[in-house]
């Protein structure tokens, strides 16, 4: 008994005394705040971008750095799972691309909505899903975020309408979201996004004429990540300049790897919006480290070492970990100690997301017509 | 529909029991996916090769470039070789300009592709998925399908042929198995086929492209590797708009198209150890305009019909030609048509085993017309 005592008051002591060590540097020696320089935004049919300094403060970098870090890690567990044949159908994974949803979402309120493609890892996390439901969803089980009927493509949370499969179908409805915030007078707008590949799609224009003729709080982001599926950009697009493709709507073109940059932009872009001037198209310009998704291994339209040498001069991660750690606004044992309680974090999210019962055989009913008679067999 | 949920409890309390891989090699689902035909019909002689069926699509567009200097295949992605490897090789054989890529606009492709073919190019355009054609619907069905019509057969586009991976795939979901032929039967002017296998598929798309009349070719995609058959390589022609009996019978007709053929093929070996009954299987091949002469000449000799399809049961095609066939036969019928599809439903991601006509379902309605 007294033995089980002494153990577990030497336990609190020796955690106590970690936390000693680390507390004794936290408030006194890191700086709280520092400015950054960041890239400056080419703009199209603007007078001025986004500034060209960003305050950053060590709460805000923590976040963003744990935020990231989850993303990551989330990714890269998925990546397993895939492998080991527990998560099946379509999986496309967003490492690399960590910046761009952090940064945008640091840029706008919560009670702002958001609607994306299929890469949609990254935003379910950032608009208020947990890894754990996320997980599961990719798992298909009932404890996922779209209870297990939605799988990969299709996730949901309030204020975030997916997660769509088909490749430039949800433009238009983000257009449709911001007409309804403008229609209800609450101050939000829609950040809508697509990709370099959908940007050729028809009803992209369709979209850019009405959210600019009725002036919807609308910002319009091409997530240029250079390869849409296995074609790059040179061979898709007779205009590479996505910012400029929406002729007579406003743009800027803003460097999707600095998480600063991305969110200084999504700030002057809300701001042009929720002024009344109508719609603006941001284009970040970032990198997916696997393929298109888990089917393309990702290197035969591209070579190994491009994807390396976006890995150690431009990865986001990286770029704000230095940048704190140059600036003494976090220690290394502290973002180390991040790093661990976020791996912990996933792999709970995996466990439970591979040992959750899949959804009840109802729920294939859910959702449709409850009245109709389902036959199968006539 | 007891039977049915207790397997399907199996089946989840074993996957959960044991948690393993939910693998489809080598497990009963995939071994039953394809069942070669037991004889070549109605296919010329010649050197064969061994080909799955995404080899023989190669094959037929090989042949095809090869013979007509006015081809050209273009798609999203069609130069590396396409994401089904349907066009392997042939960029570098036939050059850049008769192989190439489109950027991600299926509106675009198919617009592009009318206008190629009215101005005398033989145009074979590809939509990565069925799933993905519906940019594409007006296109097909309102300047496609009615051109010839419209311009008093001045102009036409009949040297059209769009290739689409069709059908479920195990792991596909909402936007990657679907079946939109039903949507097309309802459009005068255009011609939809459906192989079952790489013979089938490499005769009957040379067919489609040969056709005066715009063709739209569904690739069953879990076939592309599954599906093994001796193929000849040089081009030969299947007839369009001709079902194919493979296996006579008395007792009762089955019709599908595609990955369900091979479904009912183990459907009517079930029916004949099980129930005695002799089945006579029809492979409709085509389905606008569709062999009503085949079918219904079949239903006359045995009064049963039992038609499948993956699709929803609503609107499928199963009732165009549940319909048809009541018409022409109703006093031979001995039981009510029986369509065994999918459900009304959008195409499930974890419940696919659940929702697709499998040989139960087909099985248990084959009893219930042979007890009607």
């Amino acid at each position: 008994m007294l033995a089980i005592i002494s153990n577990v008051l030497r336990g609190t002591a020796s955690r106590n005394g970690a936390r000693v060590v680390v507390s004794a540097r936290t408030y006194a020696d890191f700086t709280p705040q520092a400015s950054f320089d960041i890239k400056k935004c080419d703009v199209h049919k603007l007078e001025e971008g986004p500034p060209l300094q960003a305050v950053l403060t060590r709460e805000e970098g923590l976040q963003y750095y744990r935020t990231m870090q989850t993303m990551r890690r989330m990714e890269l567990k998925s990546d397993q799972l895939y492998k080991q044949k527990i998560i099946r159908g379509f999986c496309h994974l967003y490492d690399g691309q960590e910046a761009c949803a952090v940064g945008i979402e640091a840029g706008i309120n919560l009670t702002d909505h958001l609607i994306t493609a299929y890469r949609a890892h990254g935003y379910t996390l950032t608009r208020g899903g947990t890894v754990r439901e996320i997980m599961a969803e990719l798992t298909g089980r009932r404890g996922g975020i779209a209870k297990g009927k939605g799988g990969s493509m299709h996730m949901y949370t309030k204020h975030f309408y997916g997660g769509n499969g088909i490749v430039g179908a949800q433009v238009p409805l983000g257009a449709g979201v911001a007409l309804a915030c403008k229609y209800l007078g609450k101050n939000e707008l829609c950040v809508c996004l697509y990709g370099d590949g959908a940007a050729n799609q028809g009803q992209i224009f369709e979209t850019y004429n009405m959210a600019s003729l009725w002036k919807l709080p609308c910002i319009f982001i091409c997530e240029n990540n250079k390869y849409g599926m296995g074609t790059s950009v040179e061979r898709a697009a007779a205009s590479t300049d996505y910012f400029k493709r929406g002729d007579f709507i406003p743009g800027l073109r803003v460097d999707g790897m600095d998480v600063l940059c991305v969110r200084e932009a999504t700030k002057f872009a809300a701001e042009h919006c929720r002024s009344g001037k109508g719609p603006i198209l941001m284009e970040l310009q970032t990198y997916r480290y696997h393929g298109h998704s888990m089917s393309d291994p990702g290197i035969s339209y591209r070579t190994r070492e491009e994807i390396q040498e976006v890995r150690s001069k431009s990865d986001p991660i990286s770029m704000l970990k230095d940048r704190m750690l140059s600036n003494n606004m976090a220690s290394v044992e502290e973002l180390k100690e991040i790093d661990v309680e976020v791996r912990k974090e996933i792999e709970d999210a995996a466990q439970f997301a591979t040992t959750d019962p899949e959804p009840p055989l109802d729920d294939l009913l859910r959702g449709t017509n409850p009245w109709t008679k389902l036959k199968s067999v006539s | 529909r007891m039977t049915m949920s207790r397997a399907l409890m199996h089946f989840n309390a074993a996957s959960r029991a044991t948690n393993p891989p939910l693998t489809f090699t080598g497990t009963e689902i995939e071994e039953q996916v394809f069942i070669a035909d037991t004889h070549c019909m109605n296919v010329s002689a010649g050197p064969t090769q061994k080909m799955n069926l995404f080899q023989s699509v190669t094959s037929a567009l090989d042949n095809t470039l090869a013979g007509d200097p006015t081809a050209v295949i273009f798609g999203e992605d069609v130069a590396f070789g396409g994401v089904f490897r349907c066009t392997v090789g042939l960029r570098d054989k036939y050059g850049k300009d008769r192989v190439f890529n489109t950027p991600l606009c299926e509106q675009g492709i198919v617009g592009f592709g009318i206008g190629a073919a009215a101005a005398g190019a033989t145009a074979i355009a590809e939509i990565q998925f069925a799933d993905y054609i519906y940019p594409a619907f007006d296109q097909i069905v309102n300047e496609a399908a009615k051109y010839r019509y419209r311009s008093g057969n001045m102009f036409d586009c009949g040297k059209l042929t769009i290739r689409a991976p069709w059908g479920c795939v195990g792991h596909g979901s909402i936007y990657h198995s679907q079946c939109p032929e039903a949507f097309f039967t309802h459009c005068p002017g255009i011609k939809i086929v459906v192989p079952r296998g790489p013979v089938q598929a490499k005769g009957l798309l040379l067919s489609c492209i040969a056709d005066q009349n715009p063709c739209i070719f569904f690739e069953p995609k879990i076939l592309y590797r599954a599906a093994v058959e001796q193929v000849p390589t040089e081009a030969y022609q299947i007839p369009l708009s001709q079902a194919e009996v493979l296996q006579e019978g008395s007792d009762l007709t089955l019709v599908a198209w595609g990955t369900q053929v091979h479904v009912l093929k183990e459907v009517a070996a079930m029916a004949q150890e099980k129930l005695g009954v002799s089945c006579e299987l029809i492979d409709l091949r085509t389905i606008l305009p569709w062999d009503t002469e085949t079918v219904c000449k079949s239903v006359v000799k045995t009064g049963r019909l039992l038609i499948s399809h993956e699709a929803p049961v609503t609107g499928g095609f199963a009732a165009e030609i549940s319909s048809t066939v009541q018409e022409e036969c109703f006093l031979n019928l001995e039981a009510p048509i029986s369509r065994v599809c999918g459900y009304d439903t959008p195409f499930p991601h974890i419940f696919e085993p659940f929702y697709i006509p499998d040989k139960w379902k087909c099985f248990e309605a084959v009893k219930r017309m042979i007890n009607y």
